[in-house]
């Protein structure tokens, strides 16, 4: 009996965040499917009929937007790695008793609201603003000179945003790495760019991995940058998305649309799942 | 020797260098909450004042977007702390058939892109016809942070000796009473810890909440609402206020554990 009941404990702890994860996550998720399969309209009401033309006539008129936020959201994450690791690197290795208090400063932004963060940008890059104001007057730079509205603010914004997200995963791998290893490497003779090419950069790439999980799904699937910084004419796949289901209320497009962004994404994580195994990266993605 | 501690500094400047990027519209934030403006634009510097603190709540609709979000964001740190360290404790103490797969809903949960989240979720309430507002959006709120506990407390859980435990049931104590005087204070960093993210997470979210909230505004929604308009000082002030909280918290947090190593 009571070895019974010690079976069925985890179950019953399982029990009510799965149920909550069931009926708002997953039982949504398939709804969406169905939804997104339906013809009809706002004012008639929709039906389930296998209309594969939400997802023909969505990608097709929708494809720039689709094409741009997958392009937006490789060049931020490519940015990220290449400015983050070494910050991560610096931190891991010579962080010494500080460490800490580096994590704490990466950590900053997140106490500030995103949105909040993203409209401190717009101001600070603003046509006159804290940047162009003084170096217009000052004559650096032409007057017609701007950096909002371009893809250029867009990119930048969803770097800066996620970096953090990318930061913490590959200072936690590279901080595992063992000294005695480099230690076994200098004692083999191989040079400091020996060691850091073959040992260092092979030992930090589950970190890389985790952290372009976290942050490629943001910014790809991210409408704030691009609304805030962008302007009309660098609109990504989440500024459509929420203006069929919000505005619009196109839900078959937009749930199509959006299917298509998640299928688009999953692809992506799978391929990082199998590479790495889930446990794996959920464990670098906890820390 | 002279060249590695230049390239030793060089890094150590760029890594500041990054931290005062990310930091810098923290800083422009809090700075214009200081700002004497007049006009509707609070955009360019035209002097210190510190009117605005007084003026904190003289925007109805803006200290209720606040107020909701603080409700919301305790709510949610509530249901999804408890709801999530009990997902964490089965996951990180035993081994049972289908512990793979609720693995997997929770990386699919923590890894989904936000957006799909809301509009699926949008999809069942209008399905269902689920009026949308308050309770939709803490449904939203709870259902994305659970799985972030969980991870939390997992990671805590695992770390733990459970011969604690079995000591515990040796000396005769019951399932409730291991649980209540062994289990819980054992794990109990961890559950303050997800729930604290759970809290952050809320408070913080835009996109998910957006889809879901109907009439009901949040401090973020109230935020994007005002961009075309321009933003108040007062946001500025709200802002500061939440981050010197989150500062103190943090700060507060890590004294107590540095006091209780040390003991």
């Amino acid at each position: 009996m009571s070895r019974l009941r010690a079976s069925l404990t985890p179950y019953a702890l399982l029990f009510p965040g799965t149920l909550w994860l069931a009926i708002f996550f997953v039982i949504p998720t398939v709804v969406m499917l169905s939804l997104s399969l339906q013809s009809g309209d706002v004012v008639n009401g929709y039906a389930f009929t296998f209309n594969w033309h939400s997802y023909v006539d969505g990608i097709s008129t929708y494809h720039d937007q689709i094409i741009r936020s997958l392009v937006y959201g490789l060049a931020s994450t490519l940015i990220q790695i290449v400015i983050g690791f070494p910050v991560a690197y610096w931190i891991a290795f010579k962080g010494g008793s500080r460490k800490s208090v580096y994590l704490f400063m990466l950590l900053l932004p997140f106490l500030v609201s995103f949105v909040l963060r993203t409209i401190s940008w717009q101001f600070f890059l603003s046509d006159n603003g804290l940047l162009l104001g003084p170096l217009k007057s000052a004559g650096l730079v032409p007057q017609d000179f701007h950096i909002l509205a371009t893809s250029a603010a867009v990119i930048g914004g969803l770097a800066y945003n996620f970096l953090p997200f990318m930061i913490l995963p590959m200072y936690v791998a590279l901080e595992r790495i063992d000294p005695r290893v480099l230690e076994a490497a200098q004692d083999l003779y191989a040079s400091k760019a020996q060691t850091f090419l073959r040992v260092v950069l092979p030992l930090s790439l589950p970190g890389v991995f985790a952290g372009v999980l976290m942050t490629f799904v943001p910014a790809t699937s991210d409408y704030v940058n691009a609304s805030v910084l962008g302007g009309t004419s660098n609109t990504m796949v989440g500024n459509v998305i929420q203006n069929q289901f919000l505005i619009n209320q196109d839900y078959p497009t937009a749930s199509a649309l959006s299917f298509t962004l998640m299928a688009l994404l999953l692809v992506g994580i799978f391929a990082y799942a199998r590479a790495l195994g889930t446990e794996d990266v959920l464990e670098v993605a906890a820390r | 020797m002279k060249r590695g501690l230049l390239r030793g500094r060089l890094l150590q400047i760029y890594t500041w260098l990054v931290i005062a990027w990310l930091v810098l519209p923290i800083a422009v934030m809090i700075l214009f909450g200081f700002n004497d403006t007049h006009g509707r634009f609070n955009t360019s510097w035209q002097g210190f004042t510190l009117k605005w603190y007084g003026k904190l709540f003289e925007i109805g609709d803006l200290t209720q977007a606040l107020v909701n979000s603080l409700v919301i964001a305790v709510l949610t740190m509530l249901v999804a702390g408890v709801l999530g360290s009990l997902i964490g404790l089965a996951l990180g103490r035993y081994r049972f058939r289908g512990a793979g797969a609720m693995n997997l809903v929770m990386f699919a949960a923590i890894s989904c892109a936000e957006i799909v989240m809301g509009a699926s979720l949008l999809s069942l309430f209008v399905t269902l016809a689920v009026p949308l507002g308050f309770w939709t959006i803490v449904i939203s709120h709870v259902m994305f942070s659970i799985s972030f506990v969980a991870v939390t407390v997992r990671a805590r859980v695992m770390t733990l000796d459970a011969s604690l435990e079995e000591a515990a049931r040796d000396l005769g104590a019951g399932p409730w009473t291991t649980f209540r005087l062994v289990t819980l204070p054992m794990i109990f960093p961890g559950v303050l810890a997800g729930s604290m993210l759970a809290f952050a997470l809320s408070i913080d979210d835009f996109v998910i909440t957006n889809f879901n909230s109907g009439g009901t505004v949040t401090f973020p929604l109230w935020i994007w609402g005002a961009t075309r308009v321009g933003i108040p000082p007062q946001v500025n002030v709200m802002g500061t206020l939440i981050f010197a909280a989150g500062v103190l918290i943090a700060l507060g947090n890590a004294l107590l554990a540095r006091r209780r190593a040390n003991a």
